[in-house]
């Protein structure tokens, strides 16, 4: 097998009892990204001397004794978590040439636990979309299928694990942009409670609901990834103050005395018939596992989208107001005016999408429209964290499809924006109500597509995902099949 | 109609954005179907409902007032596209 090949545990593995280097298993990585990324264009920039460098530091700590989990693990970083020294677009003309002067906390604790970074990886635009169609610096493409998305926003840290490019990846999640990429290229991507992962250093889109985490080719190295990047940071006023626990002691067989609860709204019109087959068959591996399964309701499933689209979009309007072309960012420098120099610098700066969205949120807060639209939002926000609570009376884990299709084609959904936004209706109450949400492969459709399942818990009940999700993962025993890209080097 | 073209040009402008005559007509067709799906907000009665403003609610994030290092001049300059060395420049605006 190679180097590259190697899920995060097997290649720690191999590290520990000296069979590999840090730096054997980086080269390994970065040649496949020199192999294959020509292709699926997740990496929006690879740094090869700066990860070598990081690997031989890596390689030297070991042996002077005891390393984090990840020492010596090449990871992808989504383009809006901020590295020192290394550009940071967010899929955007704005912020083309933006260095950040610190490290995001997320990417200062991998960088302290010895992982390296390979690159940055490609997203939507601001991460606004749900294919990675609006990075203005090249779409990434499904490893599974050349022509078909690879889902968004973090379309680019699905991509690169998908292609075997790297084992893991961070990327964020606002309505849904870590388990749906993750659902349409077959790989494992976690939401973890709001609060439970450090914002500082992530470029805010919609403040309330972004949340950081792991994509990785499995359940283990989801937990491992999760143990590393969560915890209380004093530099984030919304982080929670509590202790975390060793995730991967959740990855224990058997479910006796635990309830997964159905959610009939999220299996309605609009599902495809592939995607309902393969949580059915996920329902009853689950049930043979020991779980008891019981029905529940989220009446309110049908409203989160429109309810979504306000908040969201009110929190980006305001958000984005900083890019105003003065400290940081582009700036139209032909501007006479300073009005002139703020919206010829905005217009120019910021793609179709994301002005879309300006626009909507700047709409929903102005005078006259407030009430109308963003506090009735934010009330239906409250009826919906109800839904959920209710339903976890009566179990710990809901299960529910990801998205309602397979991956579709590049293109097909650009034109409209409302059919977009409607392929996120499985994903974005969790970020309204603020739990967590995991995506596992779950199987493929007949066009060789792969199809995810959701498991979503109440709040900081993360080790009850990974119980469920090391149980499906198991009882699937889906072979460790690969993208045709991995067959065609 | 869920949003006209004048009041589409009027929020631009609030957002601090400049639309061509073509943007203009695209995004009041796209706003006008957007606002018109979100109205079904409407059919659900939220008399009384608080509106929520965190998912998880975090009171009193305190921290001790103390002196730390912070960003040098230099550093807090270097991605601006006009500056002098010592600020940031904008175009006149008084």
């Amino acid at each position: 097998m190679n180097p590259y090949e190697l899920t995060i545990a097997q290649a720690r593995e191999q590290l520990v009892a000296g069979n590999l280097s840090s730096r054997e298993l980086t080269q390994s990585c970065l040649d496949r990204i020199e192999a294959v990324d020509g292709r699926i264009k997740a990496f929006l920039v690879v740094n090869p001397e700066q990860a070598l460098l990081q690997a031989d530091e890596a390689d030297k700590t070991r042996a002077y004794g005891k390393v984090g989990n990840l020492c010596g693990i090449p990871l992808s970083i989504k383009d809006l978590l901020c590295t020192k020294g290394t550009a940071t677009t967010c899929g955007s003309r704005m912020l083309e040439h933006f260095v950040p002067p610190y490290d995001a906390t997320v990417v200062a604790k991998l960088k302290g636990q010895g992982a390296v970074i390979l690159g940055k990886v490609a997203m939507d635009e601001f991460a606004m979309g749900s294919t990675s169609e609006s990075c203005v610096f090249g779409v990434p493409e499904n490893p599974w299928k050349p022509g078909y998305v690879s889902g968004g926003s973090s379309g680019g840290s699905a991509a690169s694990v998908a292609a075997l490019e790297c084992p893991g990846s961070l990327g964020s999640d606002t309505g849904g942009s870590i388990r749906q990429p993750a659902s349409l290229c077959g790989i494992v991507g976690i939401k973890p409670t709001y609060g439970l992962v450090s914002r500082y250093g992530l470029v805010a889109f919609a403040s309330s609901l972004d949340q950081i985490g792991p994509l990785t080719r499995d359940v283990t190295d989801c937990a491992l990834m999760l143990n590393a990047i969560s915890g209380y940071d004093p530099k984030d006023s919304t982080s929670v103050r509590r202790e975390t626990p060793d995730y991967c002691t959740s990855l224990v067989d058997g479910l006796q005395g635990m309830r997964v609860g159905v959610p009939h709204e999220y299996f309605g019109e609009g599902l495809d018939p592939e995607v309902r087959a393969i949580v059915t068959h996920g329902i009853e591996i689950l049930r043979e596992a020991g779980a008891e399964i019981v029905q529940v309701s989220l009446p309110r499933t049908d409203y989160c989208v429109a309810v979504y689209y306000l908040i969201a979009t009110a929190e980006a309007s305001s958000n984005l107001a900083r890019y105003d072309g003065v400290s940081y960012g582009y700036r139209d420098l032909d501007a006479k005016s300073l009005m002139e120099m703020y919206k010829e610098t905005r217009s120019k700066g910021f793609g179709a999408e994301v002005k879309r969205r300006i626009l909507i949120g700047t709409y929903a807060l102005s005078a006259g429209y407030y009430d109308a639209y963003y506090k009735k939002a934010s009330q239906v926000r409250t009826l919906i964290l109800g839904d959920f609570n209710r339903a976890f009376e009566q179990c710990d884990v809901l299960i529910s499809p990801v998205v309602p299709t397979p991956a579709w084609k590049i293109g097909e959904k650009a034109d409209n924006p409302l059919a977009m936004y409607l392929s996120d209706v499985l994903t974005i109450s969790a970020n309204l109500a603020g739990i967590p949400g995991i995506s596992v492969p779950g199987g493929f459709s007949r066009d060789g597509l792969p199809i995810g399942i959701q498991l979503q818990g109440p709040h900081f009940r993360e080790d009850s995902l990974f119980k469920v999700a090391h149980n499906l993962e198991r009882g699937l025993g889906l072979p460790p099949q690969r993208p045709e890209v991995a067959r065609m080097d | 109609m869920a949003i006209t073209k004048e009041e589409v040009e009027r929020v631009a402008h609030l957002a601090r954005l400049h639309l061509s005559e073509q943007e203009l007509v695209t995004m009041t067709s796209q706003l006008d179907t957007i606002l018109s799906y979100v109205t079904k907000l409407n059919e659900l009665d939220t008399v009384g409902v608080q509106p929520m403003t965190h998912a998880f609610s975090v009171s009193n994030a305190f921290r001790e007032d103390q002196v730390c290092d912070s960003l040098g001049r230099e550093e807090a300059l270097a991605n601006s596209l006009c500056q002098n060395g010592e600020t940031f420049v904008v175009p006149k605006i008084i």
